[in-house]
This record gives structure tokens, sequence and C-alpha cells, in this order.
């Protein structure tokens, strides 16, 4: 089959690889009919993800046809399906918390070292992201082997078309999870630093959880224009300082809760941002994350922190002291997509939730290292690119 | 070394050889080398305890142990990797056994590397079941004792904390989790 394999920073190719197997009883084999690229994918093209080796198969939000199942898979050849990122055995002491994310048994042992050395605890398995969650190949490609497929995968009742649904492997769930970690009490105000798509879905997600106004910051306009779809007030901090216009927009009490959906990738020429991309290319740290330091510091007290942003390292001047004198609460984490799945598909198809306006970019899997590169610089207008192998119009279709 | 209460490893290596070590059932074990873990296991005792107690199965998530034929209900011949696709066998008997809670086994006296293992299982409450896995072996002397150490030391704490974990998978999610895309890879992984 091809699949999108990862051979360095800014290095991805298209090549011929084995087709997957059926290797547990578990397991299914899924046709894929589309899968998106994603921020968390920019920090692998980046290079800013450590254990990657050169022949990874990427690709973590991807959907489509079972074409083989394990002896133990209650799917059937032919249904449709969306796969959760996550990979969760659905029986261990975490899946039975709906804490899939923290599944003990999606990684495999061998690979659990890695994440004890530098966690304490393994991490779950991920597909498409990395050996430190399991060295999973992932869904840009052809096929793709989906483990414990009696849990994961969610059934998509016909009519829906896949673009509608594709989101839920991830960044839907991801936007929602980041909302409901902001803990949000009605007439609050949210504010939103980032409005990737995940940004994008927890301001969504925030005003259908009662949330009276939602602050969103960024620096593209396009991407801020879509969020003033939704509603939100937007920041953008290129031309306003964003702590100072945060504190006037709320009467200067500071948003009630703040969600650092930007990641360790924080653009922007801040002081403490500089000092970190230096120390990053000095190898001496690899996170940038000047977003939720500024989040930190814009929340009033006794507010929340949400933050689905991913970062991997230590960092230096967390803002501690605001943190604890403020009192502040932080809830974080990779989705527990599976948790979310089924409520999710149903905003989806009574139509409270808004997922299509998205995507900017629509092209075939041969494309896909184009669509990496275009993702990467040109965040403005590629808001999403979504892959279908087959897709024969290679002219870039923009919306 | 005090009690473990929690799943913190017990790890020793040669450099702490002849240090005692709980094996979380309040029990003392001497020995050369001694390899130690914890793991909790969403399952009931007594169905981890019968899986184990076929020795015959420990194979399925033993990565180094190629066969264990079971001889008698306490005496079982096993049969355990080495490299170069070398192997070294010894006849194992059980010493010790607690229904539900205790198997405990040692080689036969003519083995050339002596060893001996312990497993424990405690109820924790609605989180299931904690395992300790204790493993002791004594290398002897000599070249050949070098080489069958060295064989032994193919990582044995990381080799046991991985049996356990694999141990884990099997009986919560009912197969042990690869990453492996195809069959070959698979093979050439467990290789
Ligand atoms: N927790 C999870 O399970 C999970 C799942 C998916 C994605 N993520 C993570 O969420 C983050 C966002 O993902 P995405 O797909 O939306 O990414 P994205 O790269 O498309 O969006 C990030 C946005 O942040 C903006 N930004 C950069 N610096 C900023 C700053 N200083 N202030 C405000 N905005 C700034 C960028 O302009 C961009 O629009 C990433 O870190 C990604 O890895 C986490
Ligand atoms: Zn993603
Ligand atoms: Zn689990």
């Amino acid at each position: 089959m091809r699949a999108l394999t990862w051979h360095g920073k800014h290095d991805v190719r298209v090549d011929t690889v084995d087709d997957p197997e059926i290797l547990n009883p578990r397991d299914a084999i899924i046709k894929i009919t589309a899968t998106a690229i994603c921020g968390s994918d920019l920090h692998l093209y980046d290079g800013y993800i450590p254990t990657m080796k050169a022949g990874d198969i990427l690709g973590h939000e991807f959907m489509g046809e079972v074409v083989e199942t394990g002896a133990q898979s209650t799917l059937a050849k032919g249904q449709r399906v969306v796969v959760p990122f996550t990979i969760a055995c659905g029986s261990c002491y975490h899946c039975g918390k709906h804490q899939y994310s923290a599944c003990d048994n999606g990684n495999p042992a061998d690979n659990q070292d890695i994440g004890m050395e530098l966690y304490g605890q393994p991490m779950s398995g991920l597909f498409g992201y990395s050996h430190l969650t399991g060295g999973y190949a992932g869904g840009q490609a052809e096929y793709v082997r989906v483990p414990f497929s009696d849990v994961g995968p969610i059934v998509i009742p016909d009519g829906l078309d896949d673009e509608e649904v594709l989101f839920l492997s991830d960044i839907l769930p991801t936007g929602w999870q980041a909302a409901e970690n902001a803990d949000i009490e009605p007439g609050d105000t949210v504010a939103v630093w980032g409005c990737g798509p995940v940004g994008l879905f927890a301001v969504q997600s925030a005003f259908l959880m009662g949330a009276a106004r939602v602050i969103a910051i960024d620096h593209f306009p396009h991407r801020l224009e879509l969020a003033k779809r939704f509603g939100a007030e937007t920041i953008n901090f290129e031309e306003t300082k964003t702590y100072e216009a945060l504190v006037e927009m709320t009467g200067g009490i500071g948003p009630d809760a703040v969600i650092d959906a930007v990641g360790l990738e924080a653009h922007g020429f801040f002081v403490d941002n500089v000092v970190d991309q230096i120390k990053a290319s000095l190898m001496l740290g690899t996170d940038r994350i000047h977003s939720i330091r500024q989040a930190i510091v814009a929340c009033r007290k006794g507010g929340r922190v949400s933050m689905p942003a991913v970062y991997g390292g230590i960092v230096d001047k967390f803002p501690l002291g605001a943190f604890m004198e403020k009192g502040l609460t932080l809830k974080t984490g990779q989705t527990s997509v599976q948790h979310y799945m089924p409520a999710l598909l149903n905003a989806i198809v009574e139509g409270k939730i808004d997922t299509t306006f998205l995507i900017s970019h629509r092209m075939g899997l041969e494309d896909a290292p184009k669509g990496y590169k275009m993702f990467h610089d040109n965040q403005n207008e590629v808001t999403k690119v979504v892959l279908k192998p087959g897709f024969t119009d290679t002219a870039i279709a923009a919306e | 070394m005090a009690t473990v209460k929690d799943d913190s490893p017990i790890i020793t290596d040669k450099s702490q050889a002849t240090r005692d070590a709980d094996n979380g059932t309040g029990e003392q074990i001497k020995g050369e080398t001694l390899i130690g873990r914890t793991v909790t296991i969403n399952r009931p005792r007594a169905e981890l305890y019968a899986y184990w107690r076929d020795f015959a199965q420990l194979p399925t998530f033993m990565d180094n142990v190629e066969r264990v034929d079971v001889l008698s209900p306490t005496r079982s011949h096993w049969v355990v990797k080495g490299p170069a696709g070398t192997s070294v066998e010894w006849d194992a008997d059980i010493i010790e056994e607690r229904e539900g809670e205790l198997i405990a086994w040692a080689s036969a006296e003519n083995a050339d590397v002596p060893n001996s293992g312990r497993i424990a299982f405690r109820d924790a409450g609605d989180r299931g079941t904690i395992v300790t896995a204790t493993i002791v072996y004594d290398p002897p002397a000599g070249l050949v004792g070098k080489l069958i150490a060295k064989m032994f030391q193919r990582e044995p704490a990381i080799q046991a904390r991985r049996d356990l974990r694999r141990f884990k998978q099997l009986m919560e999610a009912g197969e042990i989790a690869t990453s492996s895309r195809t069959r070959k890879q698979l093979e050439e992984e467990k290789a």
C-alpha cells in the first residue's frame, strides 16, 4: 500500500510499504477513505517529538471502511467507522473510569519504559505518534491496522458525509474536552489561545456549555474570522497586547477560564518565547510555552486553566507564583476520545456542531507531503487539510 | 529492605548482591541477583493465580521463555532462549504453593544456572489484584557461567518488568498489545 512516512525534520514522503494484517483477535483492518493532518502532526514534522524513527507512518485522524476483522472484533466488513486516535483496551482500571487516554494496555510492553523514564508512568498508545506512545502505524495511508476495534471505532450512520464526521477522531472531542476541563459556569467569559482546529472547536463547545462570552486569540486574520463566525470576540496579538486587552474586556476581572490551544510551538516575538526558541535550538529544552504562561497570568483569581495543547518536556519560567497565589486549577491531557464520540456524533446529526467549516484543502494521499508543507507554511489560509486516497483532482481544491 | 507498600519496583543488581528483598507477602528471599516487580491487574485474584499455575502458559507472555513442559503437578521443564539461537534448559520444582496467593519454584539440583522465582497475588479492592514477581538466580563461576549469566542478564530486570506488563495485558485485554503492522514484523520483534 501507499503511506505517508516520516524521515526527519520537514521530510515526509509517500512510500510503498507492506499492507497491514490482522495480528490480534480484537483487530480490524480499515481501508482509509479520509484522513486529516493535525497541528500535532506539525510537532512531528518540525522534529519536536522524540522517539520518531525513519519510515514511521503518520496520521491519527482517520476513518474508513472495515475490510477485515479479527475473531473478537465486533465490527462487520463494509461498515464505515471513525477511529479514535487514542488506543484503549476498554477493560483496565483507567478505561473503566473512561480515562481512555490513560489506558494501561494500549502501548506495547517494550515501549512503556520510555514513558516511565520521561514521565514516571508509561504513556498510552496513540496512532502515528512516535514510539513513546507505542510506535503504531498511523492512518495517512491506504489501510491501517486498528487494535481493540470492539472498543474504539464508532460506526457512522448512512447519510453522513466523511467530512462531517472525520473530526470525531481527535480535534472535535479535543476541543470539547478542553471546554469541559474549563468547568464553565453559565455567564462565564472564556479566553481561548489559538484559533487552530482545536481552539475553534473549543470556542464552539464553550458556547454550548453556557459561556456568555468567548474571546479568541491568534494572529492569523482568517482564523480569527472563523472564530468570529461562532460568536467569539477576538484579539489579534500582533496588533493588540493580549493581557491588557483581556483586562479591559473583562472589566478588570480577567477571564473566568482560560484555554491554551496553542502548544509547544507558540509563535510571536515575545521575550520569553525568544529565549525558549534559542534554548530549543541549543537542545537545552524543547517546548515554547508562551501561551500557557500568558493564559495563567491573564486568568482571574480562582479561575480555571484548561490545556489541550501538547507539551513534551521540562519547561522554564512557568509562572508558578501566579498559579498558586491566584488559586488556579489546571486540567489537561490527551483526549479520552472514546468517551466523547457517541454524544458528539449525535450533536453532529442534530446539527448542533458545525465541523466542515474547518476544511480548507482536500487532496489525494500522494500529495500529502505538499499538504504538510502548506499547512506548515501558510497557517492563515490552510486551516485543515483532508487527504483522501484516490482523490483525483490533484489541483488543490480550496474552498 | 522495607516492606513494599506501593507499586515501586524492587530491583537490585549484582552490585547489591545478597540484599534481602521483600516479595510483597512479608516473606524474605535471599539471592545472588534478584529482580522484583509489582503490577496491579484489574482481574480477580483466583483467575490470575489459575492462569499462572499452568506453567505451560507462561511462554505466552514471557518473551525469553520458549517452552515449559509440565512433567508432574510440581515438576516442570523450562527451555529458555539464549543469544544466537542457543537455548538453556532445566527442571524446576514448585517448592511452595498457597491456593490463590502464592507460587514459588526453584530449579532442580543440577541446573546450570540455579534460579528460583515466586509470584504473589494480593487483593486490591476494586482495582483488582496486586501481583508481585520475584526472580532470583545464581550464575556459576567460570567461562560457561559467564556466558550463561550474560544470557540471563539480557536486561533481566527489564525483561521481568515487561513480562509482567504482558501478563497484565493478556489478563485485562485478552491479548498482548503489539504495534507491528505485519506478521513478519511481529515475528522479528519476538525473535
Ligand atoms: N490534547 C490532545 O489530545 C490534543 C489533540 C489534538 C491536538 N492537540 C494539540 O492542540 C494544539 C493545537 O492544535 P491545532 O491542530 O489547533 O494546531 P494549529 O497549529 O493548527 O493551531 C495553533 C494556533 O495557535 C496560534 N498561535 C501560535 N502562537 C500563539 C500565541 N502566542 N498566542 C495565541 N495563538 C497562538 C497559531 O497561529 C495557530 O493558529 C497543538 O499543540 C496540538 O498538538 C492536543
Ligand atoms: Zn490530531
Ligand atoms: Zn485500558
